[in-house]
């Protein structure tokens, strides 16, 4: 646990409030400057203006040992016998092609690439979530109190940026734009606009076409609209409930040695059945991703 | 769980990283993995094309092999057929040879035994005439007999 002063409630709320650097709303002495939320209300007051400084980090961090790695592998990548790292890299890479090969049938050089880095990123992001939720928080905590002098219980740290709905929605913000500028760009603003507009409800006659634009715009807009809110949710949904239940497994340990053990035996087996929702949710928001921009590429 | 700049600062980060990838990590692994299954597609072919070839070889040597054979056997039957010819053609003209032979010397010996004829005959008439001298030396004039001598000689 993280300190023993904290109630069982204020332990999961820390362990869910990010680390956020912001701008001070109107109302606080330090009005209008930037700085660090010490509570998690004066992090919800900052409100647009303000950065989840542990979010960013963990998920550039991430984005760039994936990115060494393979750029590694990449910048040696010979014909020949290809060495540890390099039929690693192929192994992935190939199992990727493969997939967008399936269901991906246009011609865009960005689509596997894209794909690649969703499933690698959002799999390393993920799999932060088996790191034990106190140890990096409360090495937080202590560099907080030792170097910044500040009060431990005041250094939020959350390591698993896909449980920060910024993340998941900002990668499906940027699919979304993706698909919409694709759509434009295969189809015309007019096919596109047609495609919101014509369907699925179709007539033959003028009148009646005009009359179902609205009902056809509502009905496909909603369907646009989910598309990016679903994907995002979803992984979102699942770490984040899949962190809670590490939370609160850890809040056993406090509880007596039976508890001790039981949560020790819990931790693990909920590590185990977690690297498969790992491994699935990245595959899950690939997979999709995917879908999406084939849907774009697409008249239907 | 407050939206904020964070949403942003993800998606300009997920673009890079995006780009970096479709940069400098995609092209050059597809590429490699591309350039091996063409090599490797490569090497299956020529193995399967220097197949073909040995067997097209082994096929022409089998076939240089048997015309050879007909050859030789031709040209051994043709030496055989010229052999017995030469033998022939030697047996003919040692028969003409002998013949011719036979026949110079045939007309040597008659040419030899006509000079001994006419020696002898000159020899006998001049022995002839020196014993019919000797006998009529005493009788006979000697040159009205020569006469008459010679006369016969012709004769003869």
């Amino acid at each position: 646990m993280a300190g023993e002063a904290q109630t069982a409630s204020e332990y999961i709320k820390h362990h869910l409030q990010n680390l956020t650097y912001g701008k001070f709303p109107e109302g606080y002495d330090n009005a209008g400057s930037w700085g660090f939320a010490h509570t998690a209300q004066e992090a919800k007051d900052m409100g647009f203006m303000a950065v989840h400084v542990d979010t960013m980090l963990f998920s550039i961090m991430l984005g760039v040992v994936f990115l060494f790695f393979f750029h590694k592998a990449a910048k040696y990548a010979t014909e020949g016998v290809p060495g540890g790292l390099q039929n690693f890299v192929e192994w992935v890479i190939e199992f990727i092609d493969s997939n967008v090969r399936d269901s991906f049938t246009g011609k865009n050089p960005l689509v596997a690439p894209m794909a690649l880095t969703l499933f690698i990123w959002i799999l390393l992001m993920n799999l932060m979530d088996l790191v034990p939720v106190d140890w990096l928080p409360q090495l937080a905590g202590i560099v907080g109190s030792g170097v910044f002098g500040v009060d431990p219980h005041h250094v939020y740290f959350k390591i698993v940026p896909t449980t920060d709905p910024n993340a998941t929605f900002g990668m499906a913000l940027a699919i979304f734009a993706l698909t919409m500028f694709y759509s434009v760009k295969i189809k015309g603003i007019g096919g596109f606009m047609a495609e919101l507009t014509m369907q699925p409800f179709e007539a033959k006659s003028l009148p009646v076409k005009i009359f179902l634009i609205p009902i056809n715009f509502f009905l496909e807009f909603v369907g646009l609209i989910s598309k990016p809110i679903s994907l995002s949710l979803r992984l979102f949904g699942n770490l984040y409930a899949g962190e809670m239940i590490f939370i609160l497994i850890a809040l056993l340990y406090g509880s007596g040695l039976t508890l001790f053990v039981f949560a020790g035996v819990l931790q693990w087996a909920w590590a185990v059945f977690h690297v498969l929702i790992i491994t699935l949710q990245a595959f899950i928001f690939m997979t999709l991703a995917v879908v999406y921009m084939e849907m774009a590429h697409h008249h239907h | 769980m407050n939206i904020n700049l964070t949403l942003i600062g993800q998606s300009i980060t997920f673009a890079l990283f995006v780009w970096f990838c479709m940069k400098f990590i995609w092209p050059p692994v597809i590429g490699a993995l591309e350039a091996r299954r063409k090599e490797i597609a490569d090497g299956l072919a020529a193995a399967e094309r220097g197949q073909h070839a040995q067997e097209l070889a082994e096929k022409r040597a089998t076939e240089h092999i048997k015309e050879a054979k007909g050859q030789a056997s031709d040209i051994i039957t043709q030496a055989q057929k010229r052999a017995s010819e030469i033998v022939e053609e030697a047996k003919g003209d040692a028969k003409t040879e002998a013949n011719r032979i036979v026949v110079g010397a045939n007309a040597e010996i008659e040419q030899e035994t006509n000079r001994a004829r006419e020696q002898l005959r000159q020899e006998v008439v001049v022995l002839a005439i020196v014993g019919a001298e000797k006998v009529l030396k005493r009788e006979v004039d000697k040159k009205v007999h020569a006469a008459t001598l010679n006369e016969l000689a012709a004769q003869l």
